[in-house]
């Protein structure tokens, strides 16, 4: 019935429990009337998602998702709810012909991806990952992609005086 | 690889309900962190490549480093022209921000 021929190794339920915490906290998302309750749902998505990379042997990756994601994004997101107005979510009234025709082409290219995802064939890696992948990771970032990591950087750097020379007020709002 | 086919399923079933999201919702907050829940399903598909791909290596880690901090500037970004939209608009209903002037 399932389609992955599956054997029950502790990686597959760790994976499993992650998985299912993340699946919740995406359609909690999406079906919470508050935008904060919105927030903090997918708050709790990223996490779940730090934890697949911790389970992917990515454990740099997990925390910096942490940090950043959950540390930085959701923080300024609540921020964003909290200088705008939030309180009228009961004003929303249904767009049943939208809603309908979006769950439809989610769920066609889901359909696609899945069937995708089937019928491919992947190969058995030969070799493995790494094991102190912090060092390694910061190895490469500072000899073969320097140039990429101090473009990213400069990329930070214009975007958030950009930020900030955007929301500052320039006059007095009538 | 099996383990691969279900963290790519996972990640496809987190992107489409992301994009579900950004269709339907109506509060521009939550349009962008749905497309931030979008790009994490794809960060997830480059940190399982990397792990179970052809050749493991640590390109992909990389990779979705640089999504990561270009998803940040972009949220970053993102927030800053809501909250000007928000002062010459007072609504944050993405159906009445059809065009950024006044």
């Amino acid at each position: 019935m399932f389609p992955f021929n599956l054997n029950p190794t502790g990686e597959f339920f760790a994976f499993f429990a992650l998985a299912v915490c993340a699946i919740t906290g995406a359609v909690m998302a999406l079906s919470l009337a508050k935008v904060v309750h919105t927030a903090l749902s997918l708050a709790f998505t990223f996490v779940s998602l730090a934890g697949l990379f911790i389970l992917l042997g990515a454990e740099f990756v997990a925390f910096v998702q942490v940090l950043i994601y959950v540390g930085a994004v959701t923080i300024l997101m609540i921020f964003g709810i909290m200088m705008t107005k939030h309180r009228d979510e009961e004003r929303e009234r249904g767009r049943p012909l939208l809603e309908t025709l979006a769950a439809v082409f989610c769920l066609c290219l889901f359909g696609i991806l899945f069937f995708a995802i089937r019928s491919a064939g992947f190969p058995v890696p030969e070799t493995a990952l790494p094991a102190d992948n912090t060092t390694e990771i910061g190895t490469l970032l500072f000899t073969k992609y320097a140039v990429p990591f101090e473009l990213v950087s400069v990329l930070l750097t214009a975007a958030f005086i950009g930020a900030v020379a955007l929301a500052k007020r320039e006059e007095e709002p009538a | 690889m099996s383990m691969l086919a279900s963290y790519l399923t996972l990640a496809a079933v987190l992107f489409c309900i992301g994009l579900y999201g950004v269709l339907t919702k109506r509060n521009a907050v939550v349009v962008l962190l749905c497309i931030e829940l979008m790009l994490g399903a794809v960060n997830l598909n480059l940190i399982a490549f990397a792990k179970y791909g052809v050749v493991p290596s640590l390109t992909g880690q990389i990779f979705s480093l640089f999504a990561i901090t270009v998803a940040a500037a972009e949220a970053a970004v993102g927030i800053a022209v809501l909250i000007v939209l928000y002062r010459s608009r007072a609504t944050v209903n993405v159906d009445d921000y059809d065009r950024l002037g006044r």
